[in-house]
């Protein structure tokens, strides 16, 4: 705790910078907290030429590093090297930089931009990395967030999630938004927007649908919309309640909970709609089901041992299945998500009056608890697995967190007006 | 616009009320000013020549609603009069059809609410049938933590969403 207050007064001026930077059509706002021990002190020189651009592209890359938690922006001061061979290394030695960027920008008689960008290695004096792109002047962000991506993947060993997009849900006044924005909170479009409940939404595994519950025939459905075309279908809409989908890895089937044959069970559907087939068996509350990433499991929340707790069975399908209770500390464990590698869930956990955002390792049955807040919701990883973003609340505002699935460092996306609630993190690009 | 605004503040006011009114579920419903409050327009209006025992202040029927304690869907024994007047009316009367909507208050998980919120409901609407009413005259559904007649952050406010209400068909 100490360390996140000492670091909070430094963030303020970033703070302060982003929204001034902030352009009307974002919506969400960003804070960071903690951060951790072992920075990588990293050097940003403002590319040649960059600011005949109508988009920055430095800003954009340091904002992206500093928010993952990882890197320590040092400052260029008055130098201003492009190329290799201008860089005097001593001077950032001096500086305390041990990664440094160099870049140039040239607009092309099209209006398309030349980006040249290299990473360099300030100890040992050497390139590490190179990144060439042209685009066209409107994706100038995406692609500083795709240079933040080679830069933390050269420097960490992890896959940069600076190129994902969120979902999630903003309520103002009486109007329900399903919105999607980049993971740094710019480019919000909203999706639906209706004056019932939305939630639960969840990407499907190539990120061009969305999966989620609208309460706008007066009781919950569960449909699919896809983002490019904005089609949609009601995929589950039996009888009683229709909620809680999951996507199969394939991306073929969801999982989703129907109240069709008494209580609340999981069953499993096929992404058209067809094929019902139901997957859990039990007298209770089976729900908030999430795949194993290789498709063989899932794990969800039961109250059949007479308290929600988080279960893990295979799907197959057959009544005989049984389930295996994974979680045993507290008496209220719910919203399990598979981490991507499959080895650990994130959930959440009730600690006294509190519900915190927890991570159970699978092998080892260890939980750690990652945040000490009031009222946590609805954990979604990033699909790398360092970032955990979750719903929480400040002052009676609902707001949306992150953390790092070591605990060690937070930030705060909210809106000007208005709950934000229900995230989830979509798949990386490549995968689209 | 005055009039418009003058609804608005009212509802306001409503939303911010924290302390728990257990006698007053029947006005704050016909303040109109809650998610559901259409439905209960017909309640206040009801009073003609004969009176409705189903809105008659003084009739345990123009009690509706069932209240729970934090993850439970067990109907508590203060309420259980309450829930066979109820199913005894629906026996007397077999035309008359009733929805139960669960509601749970906004901690923890709002897919686990859902499904708690349901089974509040299937609690009620299996007491119901003990008691004499027909399956058929009986829905029961969720709403979950997603409609709080309470809108504060309070223990007092969460006591209030725990609840299912009984709403008469055409009211």
């Amino acid at each position: 705790m100490p360390i996140r207050l000492h670091r909070l007064s430094g963030y303020a001026g970033v703070l302060l910078l982003w929204l001034i930077s902030t352009p009307l059509h974002a919506t969400l706002n960003i804070e960071i907290f903690g951060g951790g021990a072992t920075q990588i002190p990293i050097a940003i020189v403002p590319f040649a030429a960059e600011e005949k651009l109508q988009q920055g592209i430095t800003p954009v890359v340091a904002a992206d590093l500093q928010r993952s938690g990882l890197f320590r922006l040092v400052e260029p001061g008055g130098l201003r090297p492009h190329e290799p061979v201008e860089v005097v290394y001593p001077d950032w030695m001096n500086r305390g930089a041990g990664a440094l960027v160099i870049g140039s920008t040239t607009i092309l008689p099209g209006g398309q931009v030349a980006l040249r960008v290299k990473l360099l290695d300030v100890a040992k004096q050497t390139q590490l990395a190179a990144y060439t792109e042209t685009v066209p002047a409107e994706q100038l962000r995406a692609a500083a967030h795709r240079i933040a991506d080679m830069i933390y993947e050269k420097l960490t060993g992890d896959v940069g999630v600076f190129s994902t997009r969120i979902a999630y849900v903003v309520k103002q006044g009486k109007k329900y938004s399903l919105q999607v924005a980049d993971a740094d909170g710019f480019n919000a479009q909203p999706v639906i927007e209706y004056t019932e409940p939305i939630i639960s939404p969840a990407w499907s595994p190539d990120g061009t649908r969305l999966a989620y519950v609208s309460f706008e025939n007066k009781k919950p459905v569960v449909y699919v919309q896809t983002l490019a075309s904005r089609g949609r279908k009601a995929v589950a809409n039996f009888r009683g309640s229709n909620s809680a989908p999951a996507w199969s890895p394939d991306g073929k089937k969801l999982a989703v909970v129907l109240s069709l044959m008494g209580g609340s069970q999981i069953f499993l559907i096929n992404a058209d709609g067809s094929g019902l087939q139901r997957i859990t068996q039990s007298t209770g509350i089976d729900t908030e089901p999430s795949f194993s990433p290789d498709g063989r499991y899932i794990i969800f929340t039961s109250d059949r041992g007479g308290s929600p707790q988080i279960y893990r069975m295979p799907v197959t399908g057959s009544a005989s299945t049984t389930a295996e209770r994974l979680t045993f500390e507290g008496s209220y464990n719910v919203s399990p998500h598979y981490s991507p590698d499959g080895k650990s869930f994130a959930f959440i956990h009730r600690n006294g009056d509190r519900f915190n955002v927890a991570i159970q390792d699978l092998a080892t049955r260890q939980v750690q608890l990652l945040t000490d807040s009031k009222f946590d919701e609805s954990p979604s990883f990033a699909p790398n697995g360092k970032i955990i973003l979750y719903a929480t609340e400040v002052k009676g505002r609902g707001i949306l967190s992150a953390v790092s699935s070591d605990g060690k460092t937070r930030q705060q996306l909210s809106t000007q007006a208005g709950d934000i609630r229900e995230p989830a993190w979509g798949p990386l690009p490549g995968l689209q | 616009m005055k009039k418009i605004f003058g609804v608005i503040l009212i509802g306001l006011l409503s939303a911010c009320a924290s302390t728990p009114q257990p006698s007053a579920e029947v006005e704050e419903k016909s303040m109109g000013t809650q998610p559901q409050g259409e439905t209960s327009r017909a309640t206040t209006e009801a009073g003609g020549p004969t009176l409705n025992p189903l809105t008659d202040p003084k009739s345990i029927l123009s009690k509706r609603s069932i209240y729970f304690d934090f993850d439970s869907y067990v109907v508590k024994d203060e309420f259980k009069p309450l829930v066979v007047a109820h199913a005894h009316y629906l026996r007397n009367n077999a035309a008359a059809r009733v929805l139960l909507q669960g509601n749970t208050d906004e901690r923890g998980s709002r897919e686990y609410n859902l499904a708690l919120g349901q089974r509040r409901a299937d609690a009620v609407k299996y007491a119901m049938t003990l008691s004499g009413a027909k399956e058929a005259q009986i829905e029961s559904v969720s709403l979950g933590e997603e409609k709080p007649r309470a809108t504060g952050h309070d223990e007092a406010s969460w006591a209030e969403n725990r609840r299912v209400d009984i709403r008469y068909q055409g009211e």
